[in-house]
């Protein structure tokens, strides 16, 4: 478990990054927190040519950012940064709460955000948070900048939209709106794993009701949402709303058997996490 | 001294150094040895049609590759049989680099020599091997059919031994009950996974034809004696060192693993020290397994519960070699009665082999099995008949007038199982009072009215602990006063640094943490077994306290000379040996040291009062050292048990399902134990911690996954689970003391005791919630959903 031989890279700028981008693109990775591309080095699962490690870029903000319509995130901010940020805790509730699910403390103090969302892990909390909310990305390279949209951001098992040349400058979390309710459930084997099923539920004020967006992880290739339409919030509490998601789980979601969970115990968990965050997000919101 | 610290529950001398970063495990040594790598099977089962190193050699910074081809004389061999049996007629043990046939994945091919690790792994992944894949025996009790893919193509089945007993007239009281039982139970493949892994870092020195070896084992007296031999060394120019250990659970007992030869025949081959150090994913498919097994049980009761007859036929999963023969199943079969009477009883085991892992013992070591087995029988018969489940098991204890026990079959060691001493019954009354258990009854009717899964499930269990053949322990008193003591047997974070102590301070009158504890360094004391089977305390205990005896005989008639007083007049306390009555009138033990070793140059006002105080100590005889001593207080004994002793305990666990996710929760795990006398309960109840949280994570938790070709698919810690504390409930932990009559301090082994109920407890428990057969473990929640719910499939 030891790394294949790989050209190792310290750039101090973005424009830096762009340019080993430029010049290697395919054949590169870029080298943040570290905490899932390392053991993947190690495992020999990921062999790189060149290795283009970010964390020392000057000037960079080790905190996210507030600004008028998003909460931004740099390439290294870290998670023990957001989980302990008044602002995340209070303009982006979803991505606090999911927060304390992600891996184990000692992970989060090197883990980023960005990193998370670059990762692109279907099992991952973060990107079904980014899906619910409808954060975007900003993507950096020699050619310029360009955002992209959460639903265009998470395209297969660890593949985005960046291309090769591309590499992953920020993530914007949009600040939480008048009325909004978040909540965050899943269903790990122990404390601090991957989910066998969780849901990010963000409800909104529509009309005199709520709709709700629930972003499941771990039940596909990307996170996979499902939109309940808007409805008075007595409704959700009324036990047919159990099997009115039962029906839309079934029909939306077609999760992957693996040595944890087969498809069928995936969907019913689905149901129950997505009815329980649905429940608790709309209760934390308000209808207009 | 006159608080006993025997008994007491002391500090851990070890602790500090653990704490405060100070440990030296294997890979802490030699940071400038050349990295060894090693290229594994990736087959189940398959033949080595050719090896091609050349790009590999031809890699800068490699040193060496080497393969069978490269192996000369014994080391071209089979490695050792380590436990041969007359019952084992088909045994394999596997070549230190495989011959013409790899027979499981994680088999060791070839090595790699280079200037580091990194080469080293580059290197191995240029070597060229073609290889034709062959039937692969998988699953257990496919592989035991008649007609199955054989697991080595020189045989013609997979069964390499069987052994069969009996006592009384099984058949006869079979027939003659009112109530008989068939039901098969099943257990899967578990293993260690100790946070340190192996790693062997070996120093051949050509001038002096001598090899130093730190290896992670739990037994290096045994890997120094065979090291010699293979490369016809006298022992002394062999030293095989175990430095701090992190965890072995059996599984470091092997003699041998096959790095543990090859890395010291480089070190040899190439003048240089070299290191491996296991990785994790080398650890999971190159590291022994255990516990696979399926049982197939026909019990007669009788109305009351009583158990009239059993008849067990079982196969165990050997995996694809057997060094260590036939002692699981053996222990399986021989601990299976546990704590109840059962005057007729029948075994028949089969080992199987399977392209898999290798298994040996692995904590508990083929009880957990049995003790599965037995409670599950318990229960059930206790549902078919109506019987509360701590009634039916009170009606077949082994009462306690009725010790020693002769349990009617044969005992790992070859002789007849024994129960030197035990109370079952109190033993149960200690834990359902600690429990409540109307109170447990109470809550469960509430909450089944409320739809809620609350069960208990009760496991009882006997351990035969402390087996020889011997310990030793050599002890000297310094001339500071303080005392060390070497003990053959390693340790890994086990206490032993303090439970030793404690033991010598209560002869010596030395404190605790004056008493420093030497272990697993053949350069401090040659002979010696090993720290497994849940002896050391027993064995290796017993010696340091001989030991201590004896060196304190020494000590007192030195003193008696220096002082003119009787031996018998001689108190030992505070680090001193003094007149009983005139605690002034005394000499401190260091003193006493210098005077048994009559210097002319030692240091300090001590040393000088010494000297006057030897001239009068010697005044009687004609010479410094009168005839009949030896100069300085040491001392060397051995102690070997005449038998194994029996612990014994009784768990019980509340548990709750979760409709919602089907998880487990682990409401309470109460625990009553008993191993004889307790040195440190403090300790112990570590040990029993550590061994539930291994006995959970068996049940639940950790699971392999092999696929049809016998490949482990979820060799990371990432998908084998093993669980954090936060999945594991604090315990409420009850001892009673039933002493061992077998040996002088009274004790009996606790390494084990937590691991062992733990498959039975949980499946006993989850069947209580679910009102459903558990009859295969380990469980999941992914299990339990199916359990649940049938009829859905999505």
């Amino acid at each position: 478990m030891k790394p294949p031989r790989f050209e190792y890279h310290r750039p101090s700028s973005r424009d830096e990054v762009a340019a080993l981008l430029a010049q290697h693109g395919d054949e590169s990775k870029i080298l943040a927190g570290g905490q899932s591309l390392v053991p993947m080095l190690n495992f020999r699962l990921a062999h790189p040519d060149h290795l283009v490690d970010i964390n020392h870029l000057e000037g960079e903000a080790s905190e996210p950012e507030l600004g008028d319509r998003w909460v931004t995130f740099g390439p290294l901010v870290r998670h023990v940064a957001a989980e302990r940020s008044l602002v995340v805790e209070e303009e982006v509730p979803l991505l606090f709460e999911a927060l304390r699910f992600v891996a184990h403390p000692a992970i989060r103090t090197r883990g980023t955000i960005v990193g998370s969302i670059a990762h692109s892990d279907p099992a991952a909390e973060i990107p079904a948070v980014l899906t619910a909310l409808g954060g975007e990305i900003v993507a950096r390279s020699a050619r310029g900048e360009r955002t992209i949209h959460s639903d265009d951001c998470f395209v297969g098992p660890l593949i985005n939209a960046l291309k090769h040349d591309e590499w992953m400058e920020a993530v914007r979390f949009p600040r939480r709106a008048e009325g909004e309710g978040f909540a965050f459930e899943e269903f790990s084997r122990r404390s601090g794993d991957y989910a066998l099923c969780g849901v990010a539920a963000a409800a909104r004020p529509s009309g005199s009701g709520m709709n709700v967006t629930l972003a499941y992880l771990g039940v596909g290739v990307t996170p996979q949402t499902i939109e309940v339409s808007a409805r008075p919030v007595s409704e959700y509490q009324h036990p047919s709303f159990f099997g009115e998601l039962e029906g839309l789980v079934h029909a939306e979601l077609r999760p992957y058997d693996d040595i944890h969970a087969t498809g069928a115990y995936k969907r019913f968990l689905a149901v129950r996490l997505g009815v329980k965050a649905a429940r608790r997000a709309v209760s934390m919101g308000e209808p207009a | 001294m006159t608080t006993k610290m025997f008994g007491a529950p002391v500090q851990r001398n070890e602790d500090p150094r653990f704490l405060t970063g100070k440990g030296r495990y294997v890979d802490d040594f030699e940071s400038g040895a050349y990295g060894a790598a090693f290229l594994r099977s990736d087959f189940g089962h398959a033949k080595i049609l050719e090896i091609d190193v050349a790009a590999a050699l031809a890699l800068d910074g490699v040193y060496g590759v080497y393969t069978h081809a490269d192996l000369e004389g014994v080391l071209s061999e089979p490695l050792p049989l380590l436990i041969p049996n007359p019952n084992l007629f088909a045994p394999r043990t596997q070549y230190a680099l495989a011959k013409e046939e790899v027979c499981y994945v994680g088999e060791v091919v070839a090595m790699v020599v280079a200037k580091d690790r990194y080469i080293a792994e580059d290197a191995a992944g240029m070597i060229f091997v073609d290889y034709e894949p062959l039937p692969v025996a998988s699953d257990l009790e496919g592989a035991s059919q008649v007609g199955a893919p054989v697991a080595h193509s020189d045989m013609d089945d997979n069964v390499n031994g069987r052994v069969a007993e009996e006592k009384g007239d099984v058949d006869g009281a079979i027939s003659a009950a009112t109530h008989v039982f068939e039901w098969r139970f099943e257990i899967e493949r578990a293993a260690a996974m100790p946070m340190e892994t192996r790693g062997v870092v070996a120093d051949y020195d050509t001038r002096t034809e001598s090899l130093l070896m730190y290896d992670s084992t739990q037994a290096p007296t045994g890997v120094r004696g065979g090291l010699a031999q293979l490369f016809g060394l006298d022992p002394d120019n062999v030293h095989v060192v175990a430095p701090d250990v992190g965890g072995g659970f059996g599984m470091k007992v092997i003699q041998f693993y096959p790095e543990e030869v090859m890395v010291a025949w480089a070190s040899r081959k190439l003048g240089h020290v070299v290191k491996w150090i296991e990785d994790r994913r080398e650890d999971f498919v190159g590291s022994n397994h255990e516990r696979g097994q399926v049982h197939h049980v026909k019990v007669g009761a009788d109305d009351e519960g009583h158990i009239l007859a059993m008849d067990v036929k079982f196969i165990n999963d050997a995996g694809a070699y057997c060094s260590y023969g036939l002692i699981i199943p053996i222990v399986t079969a021989a601990q299976m009665q546990g704590p109840y009477k059962i005057k007729n009883f029948r075994y028949e085991f089969r080992n199987i082999f399977t392209n898999k892992v290798p298994t040996s013992p692995y904590r508990g070591a083929g009880r957990p099995q049995a003790v599965y087995v037995m409670e599950r029988v318990m229960d059930r018969v206790a549902g078919e008949l109506g019987i509360d489940r701590t009634e039916i098991r009170r009606r077949n204890f082994i009462g306690p007038d009725e010790f020693p026990y002769e349990v009617g079959v044969m005992w790992q060691d070859g002789g007849n199982v024994v129960y030197d001493s035990g109370d079952y019954e109190k033993g149960l009354d200690v834990l359902l009072e600690a429990l409540d258990y109307p109170a447990f009854l109470a809550d469960q009717k509430k909450a089944r009215e409320e739809g809620r899964l609350l069960g208990l499930g009760i496991g009882c269990y006997v351990e035969g602990t402390g087996i020889g053949p011997y310990e030793g322990a050599l002890i000297k008193i310094l001339n500071d006063g303080s005392v060390t003591v070497a003990i053959a047997v390693g340790t890994q974070g086990q206490g032993h640094e303090t439970v030793f102590a404690q033991i010598v301070s209560d002869e010596l009158g030395v404190p605790v943490d004056r008493i420093k504890i030497v272990s697993g360094d053949t350069r401090r004391l040659g002979y010696g077994v090993g720290t497994f089977a849940s002896r050391s305390a027993v064995v290796a205990g017993n010696a340091v306290l001989k030991a201590a005896q004896t060196v304190k005989r020494k000590a007192a008639e030195v003193a008696s000379r220096s002082l003119e007083v009787s031996v018998e007049d001689l108190v030992f306390a505070d680090g001193r040996v003094h007149v009983e009555g005139a605690p002034d009138v005394g000499v401190p033990l260091g003193q006493l040291a210098i005077i048994s070793n009559p210097l002319r140059y030692a240091f300090g006002k001590d040393s000088e009062e010494a000297v006057l105080l030897a001239q009068r100590a010697y005044a009687g005889s004609d010479r410094p050292l009168p005839e009949g001593t030896s100069p300085g207080l040491e001392a060397t004994e051995f102690f070997s048990p005449k038998a194994g002793v029996f612990a014994f305990g009784t768990h019980a666990a509340v548990v709750e399902i979760d409709r919602d996710t089907c998880n487990l929760k682990i409401l309470r795990y109460v625990v009553h134990h008993d191993c004889g006398k307790v040195i440190n309960p403090m300790i112990v109840d570590g040990q029993v911690q550590g061994g539930v949280a291994q006995g959970i994570g068996g049940a639940f938790y950790e699971k392999f996954e092999y696929d049809e070709e016998a490949q482990l698919t979820n060799a990371t810690f990432m998908d084998f689970l093993i669980p954090y504390a936060t999945e594991i409930p604090t315990l409420e932990l009850h001892h009673t003391e039933t002493p061992s009559p077998l040996n002088p301090l009274g004790i009996k082994g606790v390494g084990e005791a937590g691991t062992i109920p733990g498959a039975a407890v949980i499946a006993n428990a989850v069947s209580d919630a679910l009102g459903q057969p558990v009859d295969k473990m380990p469980l999941s929640p992914l299990i339990l959903f199916e359990m649940m719910h049938p009829s859905l499939d999505g």
